[in-house]
């Protein structure tokens, strides 16, 4: 049951994973995306792993994708297409890729893992312990290291997006280029622009 | 673990799942697609970690412990890189790769 279970979520995330990078519209990319990260998910609860799964689904289908599908409704139009690259580029990347998989799998395979069998189910408690203890072993200052880098990267993230905007309130540039209400000066007087 | 599955087909199956976000990353000429892969990327290292720790040493949970900082640097990553990404629009109107030349400050 669990093995037929695992093969369904594999195919469903491969296919998907190949449709997500190869769609032409970039919406429908990032939705099959989603059911990648569902896939994701899906797997952790079948290795009995509750508390990442749950995670997985609030953080990456909850968080980044909701800000992925907001950044592209506000940057592109549903209908554009988008470009696909040269076929020769296409062909020569799938060839390398699947040289590189080859490697990755006779690698894999020629490797004795020494499996432990076990059902374990491992709970809240003890990975919330884990991150909180201060003992041999205990993961108390990466944790309070990459609270501290989340942070950093929301207030980063705040001041990036809004840097312009600031910029075109106090000083409104009336002197060149009247074709756009943004301050060109900074991109090297409008040179670069291209619509 | 899961009944009847071995380390070798989830590990198959993480290979494929990043080197099809190798082939995205390369082959995709728009910046948010990039970001795309790069989550496919990362997803499918995570699901490593995650697998070895539950075949492996089933006695600790340092894979689970390395799995939720990935996910922590990934979702900080994202959020970066879609505000230079509106910036970037913001500025000169694309989005696409060939036509970032300049992000100097």
């Amino acid at each position: 049951m669990e093995k037929i279970l695992f093969y369904i979520l594999a195919i469903i995330m491969i296919v998907f994973a190949v449709a997500s990078v190869s769609s032409r519209k970039m919406l429908r990319s990032v939705v099959y995306l989603l059911f990648v990260l569902i896939g994701i998910a899906g797997i952790y609860f079948l290795i009995d792993y509750n508390f990442l799964a749950a995670i997985q689904l609030t953080v990456y289908a909850g968080g980044i994708i909701v800000l992925m599908i907001f950044s592209v409704l506000l940057i592109h139009h549903i209908e554009m297409e988008l470009e696909v690259a040269k076929p020769l580029k296409k062909i020569i990347t799938a060839l390398v890729c699947v040289v590189g998989l080859g490697i990755f799998l006779t690698t894999i395979y020629n490797y004795p893992f020494h499996v432990i069998e076990n059902a374990n189910t491992t709970t809240i408690n003890e990975i919330g312990k884990g991150f909180l203890s201060y003992e041999a072993g205990g993961f108390i200052l990466p944790f309070e290291v990459i609270s501290v880098l989340l942070l950093a990267a929301m207030i980063g993230a705040i001041v990036i997006a809004k840097g312009t905007k600031k910029t075109v309130i106090s000083s409104p540039n009336p002197s060149k280029g009247g074709e756009s209400p943004f301050p060109l000066g900074r991109v090297g007087d409008g040179k670069n622009l291209k619509h | 673990m899961i009944l009847g599955v071995s380390i070798y087909e989830i590990l198959t199956l993480t290979s494929i799942l990043f080197f099809i976000g190798v082939y995205g990353f390369i082959t995709r000429t728009n910046l948010i697609s990039i970001l795309i892969s790069i989550e496919l990327i990362l997803n499918a290292s995570v699901i490593n970690f995650v697998v070895i720790n539950k075949y492996l040493y089933p006695d600790v949970l340092q894979g689970v412990y390395f799995s939720i900082f990935i996910i922590a640097v990934a979702a900080a990553e994202t959020a970066l890189a879609i505000a230079i990404i509106i910036n970037l629009y913001k500025q000169i109107s694309s989005v696409e790769v060939k036509d970032t030349e300049v992000m100097k400050y």
